[in-house]
């Protein structure tokens, strides 16, 4: 798998193509600005590219930008922004088009190398995969909604649901068994209202009604 | 002959102040003589005639007063060293007439103005008065300086004027004594009325009391609000040289200590994997609590996307569930944003150590000109700002922008914390 990484900072460049290229990912592109970003994703058209939300000249929001027009211009190339810190309209605005192949992680989770590997996969696969941090931020925002009549465990489960995992991954990381898991999200989507289709969108639906994008 | 000291520095004085009142009678009979212009040229009989005679030289008399100021303030300053402050334009002109006003209503507010009427006060009143003192008392001094040593002129004065005057020795000894005490009293008065002179005219001539005391209030605030933005702009660059610096090598070496625990594992005895481990954890746990110092500071996230932004990432990571409210049509100062976050901030954390609650609500919106930031939270109450808890700081930090602070929280809860904040339009 190829990919592209932008980031201004050296060290956690260096660090970032260490990492890609330790997960089996061929760095063909390291660049530092958004303007170089679209550049290079336009020459290689990468599997994935690996942007940082802040960057020159700006330093505010520059990489999302560079990510939304990537997601349009090329749908095909995945994305995973990495950011100091949490916005949850960022988060927003990148899952309201479209949730295939998207990830928004806090810069530090790179330091778990295995997970963060997982993270990458998973979005290069066409995955999603969200920082815990985005999922509790997002939640602050619920006021009186569907997702309150959620038991702890089932709202533990729709998070994990929303990073991406799937129902094995949910087990393994709550340690039960997956039948469990398939109870919990059944009672889950019977909670949303959602309307009785294919078990895939339906969860899809659920991890949107849960980010506070549909 | 030898004068003791604290004579002679008495004299001295009096020397200073002795010039000082003869330069002011020059100055203070200027506007009297105008004013006596109609008097001499004819005697006014009917009441008309004397109204006539007040009323005629008085718009010269003001238009004049501000030179006649200038002289007099060049006047204290180089013989009594004491400096008139300059009057502001405002005081000149009474409330309501502006600078587009019509001339007449300019001239006429400008004659009414509170400054011209406490300047002619001076001139025409008190400054005369003080100056009519002052020659009394120099006229007063001469005579006394002539009858103190009246035994000089005795002997300089012809030889007749010695010889007619019967006992002369003695009565001469006499105004020899009488004239150096009027002299001693005469050197006290002319120094006393230096001094009721200076008094007065830094009352009438200066800026009011009311004047001096806004201007004093306005440089309060001016300094207050420049330290306060000088110690927000300081923790700001703090925080970017953290961010830049430490931050990022503290994550690029748990990056290659995680890399290392990835890809050595199977390589490695024990216990250098046991190291690394510990390596790799503790190198997490630093940029964990960078980022805390960090965000305690002036977060990153405050400076980019303001206070919802900000605020979230507190509510969420606060141990209990907090429900977040932020409705701004537009972002306030930075200085306003990061006391309101810092009052969130410290009010979540005490929550969190104090409140035993179950939940929490914060909720910021804009009213008019103030910024409403109210925390509020279910536990058991009885907070106490003065018991120098972190809600002592809190009130500082929030009074240092001009804010109102105030806890409530009766024993058994609810506590509510409400701050308000002056936010410009």
């Amino acid at each position: 798998m190829r990919a592209v990484i932008a980031e201004d900072s050296v060290l956690l460049r260096i660090g970032l193509v260490k990492v890609l290229e330790t997960a089996g990912f061929e760095v063909v592109a390291e660049v530092d600005d958004a303007e170089a970003l679209l550049a290079a994703v336009a020459e290689h058209r990468p599997d994935i590219a690996v942007v940082d939300v802040r960057m020159p000249p700006g330093f505010t929001d520059e990489g999302v930008r560079a990510a939304l027009v990537i997601r349009r211009q090329w749908p095909g190339v995945a994305v995973l922004l990495l950011s100091q810190y949490v916005e949850e309209r960022y988060a927003a605005d990148l899952l309201s088009a479209n949730t295939d192949g998207v990830g928004y992680l806090l810069k530090q989770r790179v330091a778990d190398v295995e997970e963060f590997i997982d993270a990458l996969r998973r979005v290069a696969d066409g995955g999603t995969a969200l920082d815990p941090q985005v999922v509790s931020q997002l939640l602050v925002r619920r006021h009186s909604d569907p997702l309150d009549r959620l038991t702890r465990r089932e709202r533990e489960v729709l998070e994990l649901m929303a990073g991406g995992r799937s129902n094995a991954g949910i087990a393994g990381q709550l340690v039960v068994s997956e039948s469990a898991v398939a109870k919990h999200i059944n009672s889950i989507l019977a909670k949303l209202d959602l309307p009785k289709a294919d078990a895939d969108h339906r969860r899809v639906l659920a991890v949107l009604r849960f980010l506070g994008v549909a | 002959m030898r004068i003791p000291t604290a004579c002679r520095r008495h004299l001295q004085g009096a020397g200073g102040a002795a010039a000082f009142a003869a330069a002011g009678i020059l100055n203070q009979y200027v506007f009297v003589c105008v004013m006596a212009v109609p008097w001499i040229a004819y005697v006014p009989s009917s009441t008309v005639d004397i109204l006539l005679a007040i009323a005629l030289p008085l718009p010269f008399v003001a238009v004049a007063s501000p030179m006649l100021t200038a002289g007099q303030r060049r006047r204290f300053r180089r013989m009594r060293g004491v400096d008139i402050p300059r009057l502001p334009p405002r005081e000149r002109a009474p409330e309501g007439v502006g600078r587009r006003g019509a001339l007449w209503r300019r001239v006429l507010g400008w004659l009414r103005s509170r400054a011209t009427v406490r300047e002619l006060r001076y001139h025409l009143l008190l400054g005369p008065a003080v100056a009519f003192g002052g020659l009394l008392t120099l006229v007063t001094g001469f005579v006394s300086l002539v009858a103190a040593t009246i035994y000089l002129w005795i002997w300089v004065l012809p030889l007749h004027w010695r010889l007619s005057w019967h006992g002369y020795s003695t009565d001469a000894a006499y105004i020899t004594a009488a004239g150096t005490a009027a002299l001693l009293g005469t050197a006290w008065l002319i120094g006393a009325l230096a001094r009721l002179d200076t008094r007065n005219a830094v009352a009438l001539l200066g800026p009011s009391r009311e004047e001096r005391l806004a201007r004093r209030v306005e440089d309060l605030t001016e300094s207050r609000a420049g330290v306060v933005d000088a110690a927000d702009e300081e923790r700001r660059r703090i925080e970017r040289d953290l961010h830049d610096g430490a931050q990022q090598r503290l994550v690029s070496m748990a990056v290659n200590l995680g890399l290392a625990r990835a890809t050595l594992g199977d390589r490695l005895s024990d216990e250098a994997r046991a190291v690394i481990d510990e390596a790799h954890r503790e190198a997490k746990e630093a940029i964990a609590e960078l980022s805390n110092l960090v965000r305690g500071l002036h977060p990153a996230v405050l400076e980019d996307r303001g206070l919802d932004a900000a605020l979230s990432g507190i509510a969420a990571r606060a141990p209990l569930p907090v429900r977040l409210r932020v409705e701004l049509p537009a972002r306030p100062s930075a200085t306003i944003e990061a006391v309101a976050y810092f009052v969130v901030s410290e009010a979540l954390a005490n929550v969190v150590k104090h409140a035993q609650a179950a939940e929490a609500t914060v909720t910021v919106e804009r009213f008019g000109a103030r910024l409403l930031v109210v925390i509020a939270d279910d536990g058991v109450g009885g907070a106490d700002p003065a018991a120098g808890t972190g809600l002592a700081g809190l009130a500082k930090r929030v009074a240092s922008v001009d804010g109102t602070f105030s806890v409530s929280s009766p024993p058994g809860g609810p506590t509510i914390v409400t701050v308000e904040l002056p936010c410009a339009l």
